[in-house]
């Protein structure tokens, strides 16, 4: 016999019929039934197999606690594994998969592990591929593959994830995490003194404790109408928020909660709801009242489906009517499972009691036994029976430290109590340790300290539900009193309705036989693996879990963890608080990588810039490439040309005649105030104490350990106002450096700095007849005597659609005669389309980033990949913007004799010596011959050079110039065995005089 | 994550700071010798404890404050404005 439904009771709807199939047979349960409780209406019993033995599991808990009932649900790109059947709803075209089993849970092949068990202990892959093959050898590879396809849970699906998921950040004044009656109280006691109360509870129906039927009254009502009465009265007043589980507590009241949206409705009840939603909930205080595990003790065979915890076993007839089995053997070392053996025996169920103690509750007995249960004391579990499940169990007498068997009970389940486990998870989170309480055998936070966090309930160990409920509406009071700065009351006793104290008991063991027995059924740890651990050495607990991987399955040893901890302490020969205790980290229980990613997927996890003229480039149909965050315009294929046509075309054409390049990218500073010269004078390396108004100058920017940290052109407007460009990249670190310098260290100085990268937008025109272009199409006069090189300029442009304000700066990274043309950034689309008209009537052409790229290498000008972070200014042939003549960050520590060397690496050009050969940017640099050791310094960048008519480079060569100009050496490029002979060159390979851009 | 109090815009989330190092550090005049240059820039504690840190609320008001906080526990002691003309005036 197995479970069945129960005619009556439970707080199912019996009227609703919900669908769902278990392994592709079609299954009814009601709305209200978890996938656990639907599967043991239909007499299910082996719901899953084990990690390494593929041994049958079936039902163990009614809760997260859940170890054996582990499956996968729905299929395709939607299949989630690992999920626990006892915390699932059922849905409407819901399907569920056992998992870890071919052809499926109840038969498995794979269940042959299972006799050769003794070699799969503790340790077991650790140990085996020690000298065996060798690791990473052929043979080991494929045993591999064996051993991991064998172990396993469900498979996940390789479809992307086609729900959607959602992060809300939230705030209240008091959080309260659990629904039982210690957290209703809190919450009501809090709202009362009119704060903003939250309450999440992991379940779908809020009461705790109260649903599963073992709390018979509070405050004297019968519990159930205390519940449906507190939620009545708390309606509108609170936040109630079922299915929803903190999983994490964070620093500062911060609490990471996930919130279950659409897995409970039908299909195409889900509408454009997220599938899960993230809630970061930042809570002024916070009241844990998330009760407490009930944890089983070990005996033999103490897996096999039918053994299940005693107060899971009173849940599933009270709450979801359904019994578990027909004949219930309940073994109990405390007083807490008389309440679950009287609900199942109130429910038609035969059922027996094993008290392993000698003294029974009295009043807790009798009401047992008016219910109709059978009492026998001094008695416990030793072994289960039976093939596919439990059908009998042998009996023994509790001798102390062991059994005696005493016989044997026919059964059907094993309902097991080895005392409660308060959940303190969260508080956990904090890195704060619980204290043992002996009278509970079990761990228990009393004092949270300086946390805005209180425990409450049987989370606090607290075992009254009367005096829960007080504690609980003395919580919510202390939180309101703390938050206008009272100091709380004194701690609450802590209480238990029991009458005779708890028997320690951790396992059950027999004198001349060893017992099969299970501390983590899910990973398949008994507890002989936790000796065997001891044996070897292992002391730490945290050793000790990871060797045996006790605690390591989905269920995170939320029942099993104490006994091994226990277990481990009794080798040692030393108490269980000696021993320690594991420290939980987030999250409670396992949430969806898609929840915590939310929205933030694709393009959506970081910003992507595009430049005003971004609409104007796609018209002409410009080709984008990403650099950094910015999406900017590559190259302009003209008749189906590739990258490199494109661009030489481009190079050539700036050269000859006149190119447009956008440079908005460029990081846009305005440096404004009575002292901004003197600052520009401190934060750049060459001088700007005398830079003119209308000029603008090139400056060096150097970290305070002398290392070039960015360059860029900065103008004088007026007396007072700078506008400093910096490169693509360094535009938000620049602005940081400035706001720190300002703020922080020399906070005297009156300079106000302002970013403007996003409000100006620009173009480069260059080639020799950019000034043509520009004169016919502005008011001012770009003649070489009226707008000398580094002059800046402020005018109109004119265009079809009228002024265009623009700020003129000759500035030229190509080499060409150029002019930085910048706009207030609304006006650049339309400065765009009059500039490319005059442009293209002279001939000229639009380029992108890889033409003017190209030019800049024939120019032998930096960018960062020359600037890289470990380069001075004489490295990269700027030894003499370092000032001697005056004080500037970075110049003290740039004058250490190591930065100073004469040998240091510094920039040369790089051309091949056979015509037409190439290499690349990354190659290590060596003297003829060499082809080992750090060489003599590294290629930074390379272009295909139309003016050169080859690949030439930039690079760095220790001794530089001085040394190497002329010679021959190899750039050797190791990944794709590419050796090149490469000659040294002036770094400035195209117009070294500069007559061009002056011209 | 950590919840910072900004004297400009009230608590807000670490999310919106970004740490700007250690502010028990005096940097030195920029005419100071190499070994103060060397000491300022490449020496520091690191203590388990109280921590005296600049953070920046980047994505704020931008203002750099001075927070003392534990690190152990994450506790935050005081907060402060780091620019004393601002201190001045806004009071935090």
């Amino acid at each position: 016999m197995t479970g069945f439904r129960l005619p009556t009771g439970g707080r199912i709807d019996r009227t609703q019929n919900v669908n769902f199939t278990w392994d592709g047979t079609r299954h009814v349960g009601c709305a209200g039934d978890t996938v656990a409780s639907a599967l043991m209406a239909h007499g299910e019993r082996i719901i899953g197999r084990s990690f390494k033995y593929h041994r049958p599991r079936g039902i163990m808990s009614a809760g997260v606690e859940e170890s054996g009932a582990i499956v996968s649900l729905w299929s395709g790109a939607r299949r989630v594994t690992n999920v626990k059947a006892t915390t699932t709803e059922i849905a409407e075209g819901l399907e569920v998969f056992g998992q870890n089993a071919f052809p499926s849970v109840r038969w498995d092949l794979g269940e042959v592990n299972n006799l050769a068990g003794r070699f799969f202990g503790a340790g077991f892959y650790y140990k085996t591929f020690f000298g065996l093959t060798g690791k990473g050898t052929w043979e080991w590879m494929q045993f591999e593959k064996l051993i991991r396809r064998a172990a396993g849970m469900g498979r996940a699906s390789h479809l992307p994830d086609p729900d959607h998921y959602e992060c809300v950040h939230d705030h209240c004044d008091v959080l309260v995490v659990g629904s039982g009656p210690a957290g209703l109280a809190a919450a009501e006691a809090a709202a009362a003194k009119g704060l903003d109360v939250v309450v999440a509870e992991q379940d779908f129906e809020l009461g705790g404790s109260i649903l599963t039927g073992l709390t018979a009254g509070v405050d004297g009502d019968p519990a159930e109408d205390w519940l449906s009465g507190k939620l009545t009265g708390l309606a509108g007043k609170v936040r109630l928020w079922p299915r929803t589980t903190a999983f994490g507590l964070y620093d500062h009241g911060v609490v990471g909660l996930l919130e279950r949206v659409t897995d409970h409705l039908p299909k195409g009840a889900k509408g454009h709801l997220p599938r899960e939603r993230m809630r970061i909930v930042r809570a002024q205080r916070i009241i844990l009242a998330t009760g407490a595990v009930e944890r089983p003790f070990a005996f033999g065979n103490n897996d096999k489906p039918g053994v299940m915890l005693a107060s899971s076993s009173a849940a599933y007839a009270h709450r979801y009517a359904v019994a578990p089995g027909a004949r219930i053997v309940v073994s109990t070392n405390n007083d807490s499972a008389y309440g679950a053996a009287t609900r199942l025996a109130k429910a038609g169920i035969e059922t027996v009691v094993l008290d392993m103690r000698a003294d029974l509750p009295e009043a807790a007995a009798a009401a047992a036994r008016s219910a109709g249960v059978e009492i026998r004391t001094d008695r416990v579990a030793v072994e289960a029976q039976g093939l596919r499940g439990v059908k009998s169990l042998d009996i023994g007498q509790w001798a102390g430290d062991r059994a005696l068997r005493k016989g044997s009970l026919n059964c059907d389940v094993v309902a097991v109590s080895g005392g409660w486990t308060p959940v303190m998870h969260l508080i956990s989170h904090k890195g704060i340790r619980p204290t043992w309480r002996e009278d509970l055998s079990a761990f228990v936070v009393a004092d949270t300290g300086l946390e805005p966090v209180t425990l409450v309930g049987a989370a606090a160990g607290q075992f009254s539900t009367d005096a829960c409920v007080e504690a609980g509406h003395k919580a919510g009071e202390d939180a309101a009193n703390a938050m206008n700065g009272k100091r709380p009351g004194p701690l609450t006793e802590t209480t238990t309705d029991w009458q005779q104290p708890l028997a320690p008991l951790w396992e059950v063991k027999e004198r001349h036989r060893k017992l099969k027995s299970f501390i983590d059924p899910q990973h398949d740890v008994t507890t002989h693996d936790v000796r065997l651990a001891h044996q070897e050495g292992f002391v730490s607990v945290e050793h000790l879990k990871r060797y045996t991987t006790l605690g390591m399955a989905t269920d995170q040893g939320k029942m099993g963890n104490i006994i091994g901890l226990a277990l481990m302490a009794e080798a040692q020969g030393a108490t269980i608080p000696e021993t320690g205790t594991t420290v939980f980290r987030p999250p409670y229980t396992p949430i969806s990588i898609g929840a915590v990613a939310s929205d933030e997927r694709g393009t959506h996890w970081r910003p992507t810039r595009h430049t005003p003229m971004r609409a104007e480039h796609e018209a002409i149909g410009g080709k984008f490439t990403d650099a950094g965050f910015w999406r900017r315009p590559w190259y302009y294929p003209e008749g189906g040309e590739g990258l490199a046509e494109a661009a030489m075309r481009e190079v050539k054409a700036v050269r000859s005649g006149v190119g447009m390049v956008d440079v908005s990218s460029l990081g846009k500073i305005m440096v404004q105030g009575p002292d901004a010269t003197e600052f520009l004078n401190r934060v750049y390396s060459n001088p700007f104490a005398k830079l003119a108004i209308g000029k603008a100058r090139y400056g060096l920017m150097l970290r305070d350990d002398g290392v070039v940290f960015d360059d860029g052109t900065t103008w004088r407007l007026t007396e007072t106002d700078y506008f400093m460009t910096t490169t693509t990249a360094n535009a938000g670190p620049v602005m940081l450096h400035l706001a720190n310098l300002l703020q922080t260290r020399w906070p005297e100085m009156r300079v106000h700095i302002t970013s403007v990268s996003d409000h100006w937008g620009g173009v480069a025109v260059a080639g020799p007849k950019a000034r043509a272009v520009l004169d016919a199409i502005t008011d001012i006069d770009f003649s070489d005597s009226a707008f000398p090189f580094m002059g800046v300029r402020e005018g109109h442009m004119t265009t079809c659609t009228g002024e265009v304000p623009v700020m003129v700066g000759r500035l030229s990274f190509s080499g060409e005669q150029a002019w930085e043309v910048m706009a207030p950034a609304d006006y650049c689309p339309t400065m765009y389309r009059a500039l490319l008209a005059k442009i293209r009537d002279a001939g000229g052409v639009p380029y992108g980033l890889e033409a003017m790229d190209c030019m800049r290498v024939e120019k032998g000008h930096v960018t960062g990949r020359e600037l890289d972070g470990r380069t001075t200014p004489a490295d990269v042939g700027l030894g003499g913007m370092a000032s001697k003549n005056k004080d500037y960050i970075g110049k003290v520590l740039l004058g250490r004799e190591e930065l100073a060397r004469a040998d240091r690496p510094t920039l040369v050009g790089l051309v091949p010596v056979v015509e037409g050969a190439r290499f690349k940017a990354g190659a290590i640099l060596f003297p003829m011959g060499e082809s080992t050791g750090p060489g003599l310094g590294h290629v930074s960048s390379i272009a295909d050079s139309p003016e050169m008519g080859a690949w030439i480079g930039l690079g760095f060569v220790t001794g530089g110039l001085a040394e190497w100009e002329g010679k021959e050496i190899m750039a050797r490029n190791p990944i794709d065995d590419q050796n090149t002979k490469v000659r040294v060159v002036s770094p400035h390979m195209y117009d070294p005089k500069g007559e061009r851009m002056h011209g | 994550m950590i919840r910072i109090y900004c004297p400009f815009c009230g608590y807000r989330d670490q999310t919106e700071f970004t740490y700007e190092g250690d502010a028990s550090i005096i940097y030195p005049a920029l005419d100071a010798s190499e070994q103060e240059w060397y000491e300022a820039v490449y020496l520091r504690d690191n203590p388990r404890g109280v921590h005296v840190e600049y953070w920046r609320h980047t994505y704020g008001c931008g203002a750099f404050l001075r927070v003392v906080r534990d690190t152990i526990t994450h506790e935050i002691h005081s907060v402060e404005l780091a620019h004393p003309g601002m201190k001045k005036v806004v009071g935090g």
